[in-house]
């Protein structure tokens, strides 16, 4: 097991600076730092002077190594946008999109899964088409479309939700609601097809055979090994919950990671950019680990493997 | 990100919404949105409007342009006088007071000015700065700023770009400091904020008497950074923000059909204009060739455009400069849109079947205007490619000379004078990649002399050139849309900043 953690991590490490690597390059393909950063009233000789200023005119890699040797010495650097350590940003922005992301992903399991189950357990019947129509319409209509429905529906026509920031619970209730609507619908999909597999399998109908009640056998029996997956595309969700949560982010004015990184990669800011997709990458890694772990929970069979 | 606008999602929320009642006079405070997030409060770094504009609410300069007589008032300076072509001498009022209680001195003007001049203090825009040589203290009370040459623009840059901060203050924590912590002598102090997003604001009680900003009426600014257009308008419509502004000539429409908002439409000093590099492709591009520039010039029906995609208070140009800017001459060749005489022009150019253009342009150039413009040309057979990148890649692109044309605005940095309209262009510097050497050979003068006649004459002369020449199809000069609560009393100024502090309820 030991030597498993060990593998993962230093592949995970080598990933994480291989992403690095790649983002840092992409940003020069994607324009030149200073021309953003001088704006649009810019003059040439200013883009010179920034250039010079912050280092633009050394080679590519020259920069990537020096900015490696800050951050393996833990110094992420300071935003080119703020003039303020990105670790002071960082911290306040992963934040706040890390608790939303975690309400979003917990009602996300909390509708899917029993939307899952109760859809497994009766296929081809109402509820079950009721959970399809759910899913196909989470799963078709455009986030941003949403949200601002919601928007419309609950901050002016119906004005009791605010529409912008994270100020209160009030607060949270619409962009959790789109961000797990995004996802429920997967979850949902996923427990249902491991529902009907598993209950069509020898051992479910061992236990009925042996009159185990059906509640147990549905709660203990099925839906463990109908699980499984679930745990792993729930981590996968709520990994894009926090790198990808740009477009509700934008819509409902919350200053988060998601609208962080966008906003630093239209202006440019590459050690904010840099600090984020370490971030991102280390928490994809750490949740896919995280997944596995209670799979093998989940699973004794993972677990002697 | 500003997620395009569903115009369906837009049309149904206005269409639903009653109108209800204002928030902000209440409780004496002035909600108002922006769309993009402010970097820094310290003048001299901050590139984004919403930060320009706030910090003109902290911090004060030793002068105050009059936006509509053009006159210099005093503001941090009781007076001053011009010693010679290169000397300003400078009295300092007394009993101004900085938001932390401290007196402004000679020191401050003194420390700012000489600390925010020098090369490793990073002035986002050195146009600002580089003319000062060094300010020197005379008294306790006075200063004198020397140039390093002769710098028509140096009281427009006093009075605009270069705010005084306290010395202690910023000698103690820097720009981030005060980006911080920021602490001016301004009609308003900072009380709250969260970094770029969330600024609150409340009336400095102490601000000083004689100051041409005057007292604010409203207690408390609140500005916060809404990035998406609809829940600007949803919260504007429920009473949660009393002012928005950049509002698109369509949404403007239907707000101003809301009972409890008003839209005005203010010009600002703002102008699009397409730029046409004639040495493009080594000088043997149709570019090249007087008469298609003009051909363009011809074919470009700025006035339908302006009815039925710019709107608000927009008119179309003919100089390369702001109509309304010191030395922007009225008297340059006019090319009244004629597709035939275009096609004409085009033909005798050699070009009767016309030929094909790539056209730059920026994300932030209203699609719709930049399609009309491409239209009007393939009209008269110039087949027009749009080739929509970032605006820095844009224009870097355009400068390096890998495109023929590009489209772009250009607000002369809120300052009205043909100093900062036609010679950022077509001065002979970086960013001209015409270098006719008429137009930089008057440029030069007219930059480099005091006398406002020959600055006049000569600016006014290489606008001529430039317009005979038609090395830019100027389009249009912009007005700003701003939809407001209507108990709320609010105009935006032409140089494209918002007085905050002379808002009030009606």
């Amino acid at each position: 097991m030991y030597r498993y953690i060990l593998r993962r991590s230093v592949s995970g490490l080598l990933l994480i600076l291989a992403v690095s690597l790649a983002t840092f390059f992409l940003m020069f393909a994607g324009g030149d730092p200073a021309t953003r950063m001088a704006g649009e009233s810019g003059s040439v000789a200013d883009i010179i002077r920034i250039r010079e200023a912050y280092g633009f005119d050394r080679p590519i890699i020259m920069q990537y190594l020096s900015w490696l040797g800050g951050f393996l010495t833990g110094d992420l650097g300071r935003s080119l946008y703020f003039d303020l350590p990105v670790s002071s940003i960082l911290v306040e922005r992963m934040f706040t999109t890390m608790r939303l992301g975690a309400c979003a992903i917990l009602l996300a399991v909390a509708i899917g899964v029993p939307l899952g189950v109760a859809a497994g357990c009766h296929p081809n019947t109402k509820i079950d088409r009721f959970a399809l129509l759910f899913a196909v319409v989470g799963q078709a209509m455009p986030t941003f479309w949403f949200a601002l429905l919601l928007v419309i529906a609950f901050s002016v026509t119906f004005p009791i939700l605010p529409s912008s920031g994270l100020d209160s619970w009030k607060h949270y209730i619409m962009p959790m609601v789109v961000l797990s609507y995004f996802a429920a619908p997967a979850i949902m999909r996923l427990t249902r097809s491991g529902m009907i597999g598993v209950l069509d399998t020898d051992y479910i109908r061992t236990a009925r055979a042996m009159g185990i009640v059906p509640r147990k056998v549905l709660m203990k029996y099925a839906l463990r090994n109908a699980l499984i997956p679930v745990v792993s595309l729930a981590a996968a969700q709520f990994g894009y919950m926090l790198a990808g949560s740009v477009v509700v982010e934008s819509v409902f004015a919350i200053h988060g990671a998601g609208r962080l990184a966008w906003e630093s990669i239209l202006r440019s800011d590459l050690p904010v950019i840099q600090a984020l997709v370490l971030c991102f990458s280390l928490f994809y890694i750490v949740l896919t680990f995280l997944a596995d772990v209670v799979n093998a929970w989940l699973d004794p069979r993972m677990r002697i493997s | 990100m500003r997620i395009r606008i569903l115009n369906i999602a837009a049309a149904i929320a206005i269409a639903t919404v009653s109108g209800q009642a204002m928030a902000g006079k209440a409780d004496d405070t002035l909600n108002v949105a922006f769309e993009e997030e402010v970097s820094t409060l310290d003048g001299y770094k901050e590139i984004s409007r919403s930060g320009l504009i706030l910090a003109r609410m902290l911090y004060d300069n030793l002068l105050m342009k009059d936006i509509k007589t053009g006159e210099f008032l005093p503001a941090l300076a009781e007076s001053y006088k011009i010693v010679d072509e290169k000397t300003l001498d400078f009295v300092i009022r007394k009993g101004v007071k900085f938001h932390d209680g401290k007196e402004l001195t000679a020191d401050d003007v003194e420390y700012t000015l000489n600390q925010v001049s020098k090369k490793e203090y990073n002035t986002r825009y050195q146009i600002t700065v580089s003319w000062i040589d060094i300010v020197e203290k005379t008294g306790p009370y006075s200063v004198r700023i020397r140039m390093k040459a002769v710098y028509p623009l140096a009281l427009e840059m006093l009075a605009g770009p270069l705010p005084i901060y306290p010395k202690h203050h910023l000698e103690a924590v820097g720009s981030s400091g005060m980006s911080a912590k920021p602490i001016g002598t301004g009609p308003y102090r900072l009380v709250e904020s969260t970094t770029g997003t969330r600024f609150v604001l409340e009336r400095f009680d102490e601000h000083y008497a004689g100051s041409p900003k005057g007292r604010p009426a409203i207690k408390r600014l609140v500005a916060k950074v809404l990035p998406e257009a609809n829940v600007q308008y949803a919260e504007l419509m429920n009473g949660q923000l009393d002012w928005i502004w950049r509002v698109p000539h369509d949404a403007s429409r239907r707000l101003a059909s809301r009972p409890n908002l008003t839209v005005k439409a203010a010009p600002i000093l703002r102008f699009a204009f397409m730029g046409m590099n004639p040495n493009f492709g080594g000088g043997k591009s149709p570019i090249a060739d007087a008469k298609v520039r003009q051909a363009i010039n011809h074919a470009v029906n700025k006035d339908s455009i302006i009815t039925a995609l710019v709107g608000g208070a927009s008119e179309s140009i003919a100089a390369a400069c702001h109509p309304i800017a010191f030395a922007c001459s009225k008297d340059v060749v006019k090319y009244a849109y004629d597709p035939k005489k275009a096609k004409d022009l085009l033909a005798e150019a050699g070009y009767p079947n016309g030929f094909p253009l790539e056209l730059l342009t920026a994300t932030t150039f209203p699609r719709s205007q930049v399609e009309a413009i491409a239209a009007n040309l393939n009209a008269v057979g110039i087949k027009t490619s749009i080739n929509e990148q970032q605006s820095a890649v844009m224009r870097t692109n355009y400068i390096e000379g890998k495109a023929p044309t590009y489209l772009s605005s250009w607000g002369a940095y809120g300052i009205a004078d043909a100093g900062l309209g036609t010679s950022p262009f077509f001065g002979g510097a970086g960013d001209d990649v015409v270098k006719d050497p008429q137009v930089v050979a008057d440029l030069k003068i007219a930059d480099t002399t005091l006398d406002r006649d020959v600055r006049k004459k000569h600016y006014e002369a290489a606008q001529k050139r430039v317009a005979e020449q038609a090395y830019w199809l100027p389009l249009w000069a912009f007005s700003v849309n701003t939809a407001q609560a209507n108990n709320l009393s609010l105009d935006v100024d032409p140089d494209e900043f918002v007085p905050f502090y002379k808002a009030a309820w009606k």
